[in-house]
């Protein structure tokens, strides 16, 4: 394939154009995650899997035990199961950005004239379909194993949306871990690391009356704790608006203490 | 004459590592000007630095007239960067990462696809353009991130290393892409580690090293310092190495040196060469081998500051 002697590189032959504004530009860049959705749709799955199993595992194998017969389980269990799996993926915006810092595209993005921070603004939008993809993937699943949720449709499109809310404000802080860390593979360990305990020291999977003393304590200070009641109520018909503004209130701090230091550290020079 | 760069004194530290020490040069607008200097040189640095990704330590410059410090969004928006790395999105094809550049730049969606289109097929690209690029090989990869500099013609272009770790053909691809981008007016800052890149391309070089300007000039003037390549001589009984070395350094003024591999020298031309291999055949010195090449990165570093770099950077 050697090159066409007539081939000359070509001149831009309009205007220069003028940059997009901050908000084209972080949809733009909004795009580039959905693109990437498409062509490896693998970093959905190898997330999802996980807490697909997790179903699986807990409603036949300990769903009897638990609460009478696995049909009555996967009630409780389900609006829980959608936290866990949405707070994983989280994860992947960090991994994202880590990858972009080093592969050198960051330095293409940042030599743009466009707003600074549109590409992490870009990939937090791409994140509102990977959430919402999980999400449906885990209520399919649910209901083909008898998950009826009494609240309806709108109960459940309100918890997804409450999960995402708060699923937003925790992927600050794995964008600073993604800065932090040397690979992608480091910032799935550690935000793993911090991931499990805070969704199996919960009420995800079972009811917290029978565990010791300090694992109460912890399980009810837990945000995952309350985003679960929070989610279970809407499911069921039953709002637990406690649970609800704790959510949000949670997540309004955590963004609010971690999203400038994401954005400072961004524009930090490497 | 005017500059598209002027640098006065720049200096650039990371922590306690000084990457930059004060460097001057000044580019001239629509010329292709080639920054020389092995790994840990400061070319990147430099590089970084004019393309307002990184802040100064101290010094200054001035971009297309703009001030690198307070005015880095002008010079953003008038300048392109390609890295050292190839910086496209590998998960996305090879259409998809021009479309988004385009888009970005501001471009419309109708426009960008266009502007693709047409960068694809000057690029040579069109019949890959619906692949990914994890696909794509080193050579194609390179041409893909030249055309993203280009959707919107820049009045300077920065190459960092473009033709590091290409083969041969890529890498005379990546030439005459320089070549006709330069042919268009825009100013070209390309760094290198190899000579005979910078002297195929480059109107002027600057080499540097260890942060320092060492030499700058035409590829001309560089060479009557160096000279026009390296004459390497193996003699045929090797013994002989330290009086045929001794004859060449008082006959000619160039050093000599002498290496298990056997003596090389610095020679303007041809004829000098033929001079020195006369000389040593007149005085009862037998030649096994001889060669005459370009002079390496080591080589020009051993002419400009009489020491041996202990650098990988030689082709």
């Amino acid at each position: 394939m050697t090159r066409d002697p007539q081939a000359k590189i070509i001149l831009s032959q309009n205007a220069k154009p003028q940059p997009l504004n901050a908000v084209s530009a972080a949809m733009t860049l909004g795009w580039r995650a959905l693109l990437k959705i498409k062509h490896v749709p693998f970093q959905l799955f190898d997330v999802t899997v996980f807490p697909l199993m997790m179903t699986l595992m807990f409603t036949y194998l300990f769903g009897g035990a638990l609460a009478g017969s696995p049909e009555k389980y996967i009630q409780f269990l389900l609006p829980g199961i959608l936290v866990q799996t949405i707070l994983f993926i989280t994860v992947y915006t960090g991994v994202g950005l880590n990858t972009d810092i080093s592969k050198g595209i960051y330095d293409r993005f940042r030599s743009l004239p466009i707003w600074p921070s549109a590409p992490v603004f870009g990939a937090l939008l791409g994140d509102v379909l990977r959430y919402s993809i999980a999400a449906i993937m885990v209520l399919t699943l649910g209901f083909v194993l008898g998950f009826r949720p009494q609240g309806g449709l709108i109960g459940v499109v309100l918890a997804v949306v409450l999960v995402q809310v708060f699923a937003f404000s925790l992927a600050w802080i794995w964008i600073i871990v993604g800065m932090l860390v040397k690979s992608p593979e480091s910032v799935m360990t550690t935000s793993f690391l911090f991931l499990f305990p805070l969704t199996f020291a919960s009420n995800v999977f079972v009811d917290p009356a029978t565990m010791p003393g300090f694992m109460q304590a912890f399980v009810a200070i837990n945000p995952v704790t309350h985003l679960a009641n929070a989610s279970r109520g809407l499911m069921h018909g039953e709002p637990d608006f406690g649970s609800m503004v704790w959510v949000l209130i949670a997540a309004a701090i955590i963004t609010a203490i971690f999203a400038p230091i994401a954005l400072r550290m961004y524009h930090r020079e490497r | 004459m005017s500059y598209a760069i002027e640098i006065a004194d720049l200096r650039k530290h990371f922590g306690t590592t000084q990457a930059l020490g004060g460097i001057s040069l000044r580019v001239a607008k629509g010329s292709v000007f080639g920054l020389l200097g092995p790994n840990g040189a400061g070319k990147t640095t430099t590089v970084r630095l004019l393309a307002t990704l990184l802040a100064p330590t101290g010094g200054s410059a001035r971009v297309l007239g703009h001030d690198l410090l307070t005015e880095a969004a002008a010079i953003r928006s008038k300048v392109s960067l390609t890295g050292q790395f190839a910086s496209v999105d590998e998960d996305l094809t090879g259409r998809e990462n021009l479309v988004l550049l385009a888009r970005l730049l501001g471009h419309s969606w109708q426009g960008a696809k266009q502007r693709a289109s047409e960068l694809l097929a000057a690029f040579d690209l069109s019949e890959a353009a619906g692949r990914q690029v994890r696909t794509y090989s080193g050579g194609m990869r390179r041409r893909l991130d030249i055309a993203s500099s280009l959707i919107v013609t820049p009045e300077i272009l920065f190459l960092d290393e473009p033709t590091t770790g290409l083969d041969p053909r890529s890498r005379n691809q990546v030439w005459d892409m320089v070549r006709d981008i330069a042919a268009i007016g825009t100013t070209v800052l390309l760094t290198t580690q190899y000579l005979e890149e910078a002297d195929q391309l480059a109107d002027r070089l600057a080499v540097i090293d260890h942060g320092k300007l060492i030499a700058e000039g035409t590829s001309r003037e560089l060479k009557a310092s160096v000279g026009s390549g390296t004459l390497k001589i193996q003699l045929q009984n090797p013994a002989q190495r330290p009086a045929a070395e001794a004859l060449l350094q008082t006959a000619s003024k160039s050093p000599v040196q002498s290496t298990v591999e056997g003596l090389s020298m610095q020679v303007v031309d041809s004829a000098a060469a033929m001079q020195a291999l006369h000389q040593l055949t007149s005085n009862g010195f037998e030649v096994a081998e001889f060669s005459l090449g370009s002079p390496s990165l080591d080589e020009v570093f051993f002419a400009l500051t009489g020491k041996l770099q202990a650098s990988e950077a030689a082709p």
